[in-house]
């Protein structure tokens, strides 16, 4: 058994209202360290066997369509044992 | 990039400058050369190209525009006329209404969620520019085939977009229109109004005077949003260029918003402002060079004090950069203290950019070298004017002599017939995206789709009220466009007469392809001259509105859909009249006649057939039809407009909202009494004791008055026709949630 593992993030040029309520707060709280922060997320999908490059282009044909929204996100595919 | 300042564009005269790219003409550019008196710098060409894009600048539109004003009817009510960020109307007892519709078509055609949530924040913005409280907001949108693939797409997400942002903000929303058509298809209209009150005292101009006074920017950090998205995105066809050319799209934060709607009131309530402009497409090119121009010209500002979302961005990129929630406004330096306090009370970033000064240069300084020195008014308000050609296109002539051929049911087929008009996507029932939407927050709404007109109270103690409709009939005017510009007016005004409001004003919204081709300028240009007619008819002013031209894919425009809004008074909204009765055995009449009026008519186009000739309006029909109802409003139980879908689906939408049906006689050949769309038509409820009072009225407003039936029972029975309300009610319910659910 093998998880692919996909991460959506915003494009650097995106507003992140949600990145910037995070970065608001961590100094409320006393965390001084982060200049800014993104908030993405992540699918961790669990597939059967050993992963093939037929299954991983697979993933990411349904990442473009489904997991993230090309227009003002990108992805990253890989796979994690 | 190197930096390119006015003194480095003095020295460099022949430097090639891709202002094609920018979506200039060559001719543009020479003018602007002129204008300066030597080649632009890149800040300024940006200034430029994106100020006088078509979506800025007006420019294929203005020349037809000013008979808004030639014509203009007198009118009292009008506090604040077009050219300003929208237009000011006084209701009474103190109370100001500003409203104004505009369109974001393409952006949410690229990316239906943010390209609608920012249309609704774009003209919440606009509302609030003037002084006013936004209070409600409402969209008219319009989609290709509802089967179509494309539609699944960006209909739920334009639909989501506008809930997210309207709901988060708090703002109901009160109605507007879904309707299908496949030139729509590529090119959905997202059209978003907005109205707002406050009081008369308070009104707020786009100007920047006083030497000396500082210009503040507040809200949002600007980012790398939208950049170029106003003149690529709003001037330019979608073609061949794939997606990756397309600019990055505008990402709103309605909660932002918010907190700059609370700050911006609190602002205005202390008087702290000289004048203020939001910052929506163009962005700082477009506030700074409004403001200057709007006041006595010379405004000097220091870009790089710009706070930046991403440190990264050049001077052009901020200048054009159409970053949401953002606010520009002039301040004396007396009050610019209170100014940043309040500001700090509610976490809005705050930073002074320049000041207004006394001469007639708008310059702009990065870093202390001066990147742009031009006079603002060529930038803001004497950009180029076109005087397009046009002429009537060669389909007018076709469609107009096409003769309809339409099935006609007779009585053994009339209720099946109804059953699939009322299940057709245009005509059925809209609850599955007006249920998306909060319309009840803030606790004002009196009514809200699928009621004629949306409405809410302004004032709690006297039951003060405004109700607006939005209308346009996209078949008729594609067939004349002047009738079709006055049928639209007319079906607005009557929409909220039927409520019992008295109307005031207009907006528009016009949506059209491209004005470069001769045929579809001219059906602006008709369109424009039929509203402009209608308005001083009806003696209803025009307060502002919007341009959206372009709206064609490949060499297809879409129909010429002008989208009329239109506003009035109800003295005590307790009073308002419903679209539908709430009790069996009461009388049920139409007011108007019924002609064989097919073309354009959702019968015809579930047919497929778009020709023949559209109705002629008859304006001074529709006035005594509306003094009808305003003084005979008390009688009614009920009223509805007919339009869409004639008298059939006027029918069933009253039987079906309370659950009670209708015993219905006609005497006229039963395909044309219930599927024509002859214009000026209402059927109304009233207590049969009230039969000889609206007799009366009928004969002194000189409105037909027909006895069709009465009130009860289970079904919608026509003659001897049976419709059970269930049956009814599953075909027009069962529609959207089978398509989009």
């Amino acid at each position: 058994m093998a998880t692919i593992v996909v991460d959506v993030m915003l494009k650097p040029e995106i507003l992140d209202p949600q990145g910037q309520a995070v970065g608001a707060a961590l100094p409320r709280l006393g965390f001084t360290f982060a200049k800014s922060v993104r908030q993405g997320k992540r699918f961790e999908i669990e597939i059967d066997g050993e992963v093939t490059p037929a299954q991983l282009a697979e993933v990411s044909k349904a990442a473009e369509t489904l997991l993230a929204n090309p227009v003002i996100e990108t992805f990253t595919v890989r796979v994690e044992n | 990039m190197a930096l390119d300042t006015v003194a480095i564009a003095e020295k460099t005269p022949n430097q090639e400058q891709p202002f094609a790219a920018l979506g200039l003409k060559n001719d543009e550019y020479q003018r602007i050369r002129e204008i300066l008196g030597r080649r632009p710098s890149s800040s300024e060409l940006a200034m430029y190209s994106v100020m006088w894009s078509e979506h800025c600048s007006y420019k294929s539109s203005k020349v037809h525009l000013k008979q808004f004003g030639e014509k203009a009817p007198h009118s009292d009510a009008l506090l604040v006329g077009i050219g300003e960020n929208a237009g000011v109307v006084d209701v009474g007892q103190g109370y100001a209404v500003t409203f104004k519709i505009e369109s974001h078509n393409h952006p949410s055609f690229i990316e239906p969620y943010q390209g609608a949530a920012t249309g609704i924040g774009g003209i919440v913005r606009d509302i609030l520019t003037m002084g006013a409280r936004p209070i409600a907001v409402m969209d008219p949108l319009r989609f290709g085939r509802a089967d179509a693939p494309d539609t699944r797409r960006v209909l739920p997400g334009i639909v989501a977009g506008i809930g997210g942002y309207g709901n988060c903000l708090g703002l109901p929303n009160i109605g507007g229109e879904i309707l299908f058509d496949e030139t729509y298809a590529g090119n959905p209209l997202v059209n978003a109004l907005c109205v707002g009150v406050m009081r008369h005292d308070q009104i707020k101009l786009a100007k920047a005077s006083g030497p000396g006074n500082l210009v503040v920017l507040f809200g949002a950090k600007t980012g790398g949003d939208g950049i170029g998205g106003v003149s690529v995105l709003a001037s330019e066809t979608f073609g061949s260029t794939g997606p990756a050319k397309r600019p990055s799209v505008q990402v709103g934060d309605p909660f932002t918003e918010k907190v700059l709607i609370e700050c911006s009131l609190e602002i205005f309530a202390e008087d702290l402002v000289v004048g203020i402009q939001d910052l929506g497409g163009a962005g700082l090119s477009c506030a700074t060079s409004e403001l200057a121009s709007g006041g006595s010209g010379g405004m000097q500002v220091a870009l790089d004090t710009v706070p930046l979302r991403d440190p990264s961005l050049s001077p052009e990129e901020i200048l054009m950069s159409e970053s949401q929630e953002r606010m520009c406004a002039i301040v004396e330096p007396g009050k610019i203290a209170r100014f940043l306090e309040i500001c700090k009370k509610w976490d809005v970033t705050v930073t002074v950019i320049g000041e207004v000064t006394d001469g007639d240069r708008l310059i702009i300084t990065w870093h202390g070298e001066v990147i742009v020195d031009v006079p603002p008014r060529t930038v803001a308000h004497e950009g180029p004017v076109y005087n397009r050609p046009f002429s009537e296109p060669a389909y007018i002539a076709r469609a107009n002599a096409q003769v309809l051929d339409l099935p006609m049911p007779d009585e053994s087929e009339i209720a099946a017939a109804i059953v699939k008009l009322m299940s057709s996507p245009n005509m059925a029932d809209k609850s599955w995206v007006t249920s998306q939407f909060d319309k009840y927050v803030q606790g004002n709404t009196i009514q809200s789709q699928p009621e004629d007109s949306g409405m809410v109270r302004i004032d709690e103690k006297t039951h003060l009220g405004v109700a607006i409709s939005t209308d346009a009939n996209a078949p008729w005017s594609y067939l004349n466009p002047y009738e079709g510009a006055k049928l639209a007016l007319a079906e607005a005004a009557r929409n909220i007469a039927t409520a019992g409001a008295k109307p005031l004003a207009v907006t528009n919204c016009l949506n059209f392809g491209s004005p470069e081709d001769p045929g579809v300028m001219w059906q602006f240009a008709e369109t424009v001259r039929g509203l402009a007619d209608g308005c001083l008819e009806m003696g209803l002013p025009v307060t502002g509105g919007n341009v959206s031209f372009y709206n064609q894919t490949g060499d297809v425009a879409i129909l010429p859909t002008p989208v009329i809004g239109v506003l009035g008074v109800i003295q005590d909204v307790r009073s308002r009249t419903p679209m539908s009765f709430d009790r069996a055995g009461i009388d049920l009449y139409l007011l108007g006649e019924t002609f064989a009026d097919f073309a354009g008519s959702q019968w015809a186009y579930m047919h497929e057939q778009r020709g023949g000739q559209s109705p002629q309006a008859d304006l001074q029909r529709e006035m005594r039809l509306i003094e009808l109802l305003l003084e005979c409003q008390k009688l009614f139980v009920a009223a509805h407009d007919l339009s869409q879908g004639g008298l059939a689906a006027t029918l069933s939408e009253m039987v079906l909202r309370n659950g009670i049906g209708a015993q219905i006689q006609l005497t006229q050949d039963l395909a044309t009494a219930l599927f024509s769309e002859t214009p000026g038509r209402v059927v109304v409820a009233i207590d049969p004791k009230n039969s000889v009072a609206l007799q009366e009225m009928s004969q002194k407003y000189q409105i037909v008055l027909t006895k069709i039936g009465v009130t009860g029972g289970e079904s919608l029975t026509i003659n001897n026709a049976v419709i059970s309300l269930t049956a009814l009610g599953d075909a027009f319910m069962s529609t959207f949630p089978k398509l989009f659910g």
